[in-house]
């Protein structure tokens, strides 16, 4: 694993959310859409530091950590088509999909609700031994959510594998988390829980990758919880229709010499920028055919809609 | 006077209005006051009112309800917003254990007179945790007054009301009614709590509807009149309180009662009114009462799903003529 492979797999996230918000405005997609552009490092360099087996739990904004961990492209747009996808037959869509056959608990629409929910799946590693870990992220406004508070401290309690990557992408729909919280990075609460806490460049994979590693490895040994804050920036709006005036002037535009595919193209010589071409050349015809094959897959068929409700 | 606004800006009205007449409303919630609000409801009113009167808080629903009564409690007037509602069941113990409670176990010493402002429903493609409809447990929590404005004048008036109101009130807009328009009594005085509206008169049965289901019912009703069914629709406005008196009289004129929400069937408020109506319309009634609601499914996001799942004019004319062949 080295650059061109963290490389790939930020172009795969990256172009999976082009490829998605150009369908959303072609009318494909019918719910609304949350991207991680810009944030891909994070779920790329975390997901390194995990193995089959190892829970994940997302936010809303989570394709990409559904990407990173392998769940099948047809099924993901599939999914967010309102297809009978084989992931959540259309039911979850862009917000709440979720893959058990990946170990992927899954995103959240409820700003904080997942962190409580992967404190269990690392309560399930615990007690059964298997020497899982769970990974839960969620963004720098959730920190402020009550039951992500309770969720930390129990975990701490119990010392259970989880490790809390905060993406700290510094707005909460359109509120800055300068003007919600009054400490200047939100790991300075771990000491709160007692647990470590660590900074780090989210847009840098093998930084995201080192630090979660780490706490990774803490966990798996039977030490406990860890928040991993990683700080990125999104490159496009909360969600497809955010015009983002609150914004100001330059800043995307300075974000995008920051981000992450940026910083390697920028760094490239001649022989690497031509291996990266390739990349996102493949890259593009892998996005392309799992478009295709998602717009094989039919629509839920209406008679089933009350079929799930129980086991 | 009457202007033509939209129902979100209907709101706006509203807001600007307690604002601007009340010097102990203070508005508070996630991206209301520099942002506008996430549909604009509260476009324009940090520029006017400033920070001490409107403010942006954390994603904390539960401390930020808690602080509402609190305040409310101690002598301001908060309206507190809940972007979506399904968001409020996150902070069900601030709304049920105590903003419903206080004023009760105080044996009155103590008032909570606050707004709690939300929207809800489904819109195409939105997922389970974007799409509830949960006004029946707000009805079913003894000390909330709950508004379901149908209309943008609605919108405008129960607003005002719920903001003058010594009682706590959820005010539980439909998000899929922002962009209609409809005329705004922008100068009528402040209506008194309570009171449905018969808002199309017919003779042969009356749909009781609220919220997005008002504008449902009246499609129906065009639909049922070519096929020469008179329906009468019955925009109940408030679950609580009730005004069954309207609901009777109108059952005692037509003999046939359907009930329609886009909440789910179980324990939806529908059945509240076929209750009442069992208990208290027996000898009118020539037919069993109907209920149109959503099946006890959570909201699938998949439009295909959703179409056999949402409530809509068409489910209203099928439970309308099931109830006149009856
Ligand atoms: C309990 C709850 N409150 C409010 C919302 C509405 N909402 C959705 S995303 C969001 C902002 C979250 O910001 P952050 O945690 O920083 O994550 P980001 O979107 O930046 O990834 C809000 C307020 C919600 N979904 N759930
Ligand atoms: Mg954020």
């Amino acid at each position: 694993m080295g650059l061109p492979d963290d490389y790939r797999l930020m172009a795969r996230i990256r172009r999976f959310e082009e490829r998605l918000a150009a369908l959303k405005d072609a009318g494909e997609i019918p719910g609304s859409i949350h991207l991680c552009n810009g944030q891909e490092a994070i779920p790329v360099g975390a997901s390194r530091a995990l193995r089959d087996g190892d829970f994940v739990t997302a936010t809303y904004r989570g394709h990409g950590w559904a990407v990173a961990r392998g769940v099948d492209l047809a099924g993901l747009f599939a999914e967010m088509m309102g297809r009978d996808s084989a992931l959540c037959g259309g039911r979850a869509a862009s917000p709440y999909l979720s893959d058990p056959g990946r170990w992927f608990v899954g995103e959240n629409s409820i700003v904080g609700a997942g962190v409580p929910i992967a404190t269990g799946a690392a309560l399930t590693a615990q007690r059964t031994g298997s020497g899982a870990v769970s990974v839960v992220s969620i963004g720098d406004g959730a920190m402020n959510q009550g039951n992500v508070h309770e969720a930390l401290n129990m975990a701490a309690v119990l010392d259970l594998p989880l490790v809390l990557v905060v993406e700290n992408n510094v707005y909460s729909e359109m509120s800055r988390i300068s003007d919600m919280v009054r400490v200047k990075q939100l790991a300075e609460r771990a000491p709160a829980y007692g647990v470590p806490g660590r900074v780090v460049d989210g847009n840098d994979p093998a930084a995201v990758h080192e630090a979660v590693a780490e706490a990774v490895e803490r966990a798996r040994e039977g030490s406990g919880p860890s928040i991993v804050e990683a700080m990125t920036e999104r490159l496009v709006g909360h969600y497809s229709g955010d015009a983002q005036h609150y914004r100001p002037a330059g800043e995307i535009a300075a974000a995008r010499q920051r981000e992450p595919l940026a910083r390697v193209r920028a760094a490239a010589d001649a022989e690497l920028t031509a291996r990266l071409d390739a990349i996102d050349a493949e890259v593009a015809a892998e996005i392309e055919a799992a478009v295709t094959a998602a717009r094989a897959v039919p629509y839920p068929d209406p008679a089933t809609a009350k079929e799930h409700v129980y086991v | 006077m009457s202007e033509s606004l939209r129902y979100i800006q209907a709101v706006n009205a509203a807001l600007t209005w307690a604002l601007d007449s009340r010097t102990d409303t203070v508005y508070f919630g996630e991206d209301v006051a520099l942002p506008g609000g996430p549909f604009g409801a509260t476009k324009g009113l940090h520029k006017r009112f400033g920070s001490d009167r409107i403010f942006d808080t954390p994603i904390s629903e539960t401390g930020f309800l808690g602080m509402a009564l609190g305040a409310a409690m101690t002598g301001l007037r908060p309206i507190a917003e809940i972007m979506y509602a399904d968001f409020s069941f996150v902070a069900m113990d601030q709304i049920v254990n105590q903003i419903a409670t206080i004023h009760y176990s105080s044996a009155g010493r103590w008032k909570a007179p606050l707004v709690i402002r939300m929207q809800q429903g489904y819109s195409p493609g939105a997922c389970a945790q974007h799409s509830h409809s949960p006004e029946a447990y707000f009805a079913h929590t003894a000390g909330l007054r709950v508004a379901l404005p149908a209309t943008p004048d609605d919108a405008y008036q129960m607003l005002r009301t719920a903001v003058v109101s010594d009682d706590p009130v959820v005010v539980a807009e439909a998000r899929m009614l922002y962009p209609t328009r409809g005329p705004v009594r922008t100068d009528a005085p402040v209506e008194e709590i309570g009171g449905a509206r018969v808002v199309r008169p017919g003779a042969d049965v009356t749909v009781v509807a609220w919220s997005r289901m008002v504008s449902a019912a009246l499609d129906a009703a065009e639909t049922l009149a070519a096929d020469g069914v008179d329906v009468e629709v019955v925009d109940l406005r408030w679950l609580n309180p009730l005004d069954f008196d309207t609901v009777a009289a109108s059952v005692a004129r037509t003999g046939r009662l359907v009930v329609a929400h886009e909440a789910n069937l179980t324990g939806g408020f529908g059945a509240e009114i076929a209750a009442r109506a069992a208990a208290e319309c027996f000898a009118d009634l020539r037919a069993p009462v109907a209920r149109v609601a959503a099946p006890d499914v959570p909201m699938p996001a998949a439009p295909a799903l959703q179409a056999v799942v949402v409530p809509e004019a068409a489910t209203v004319v099928d439970a309308v003529r099931r109830t006149v062949r009856a």
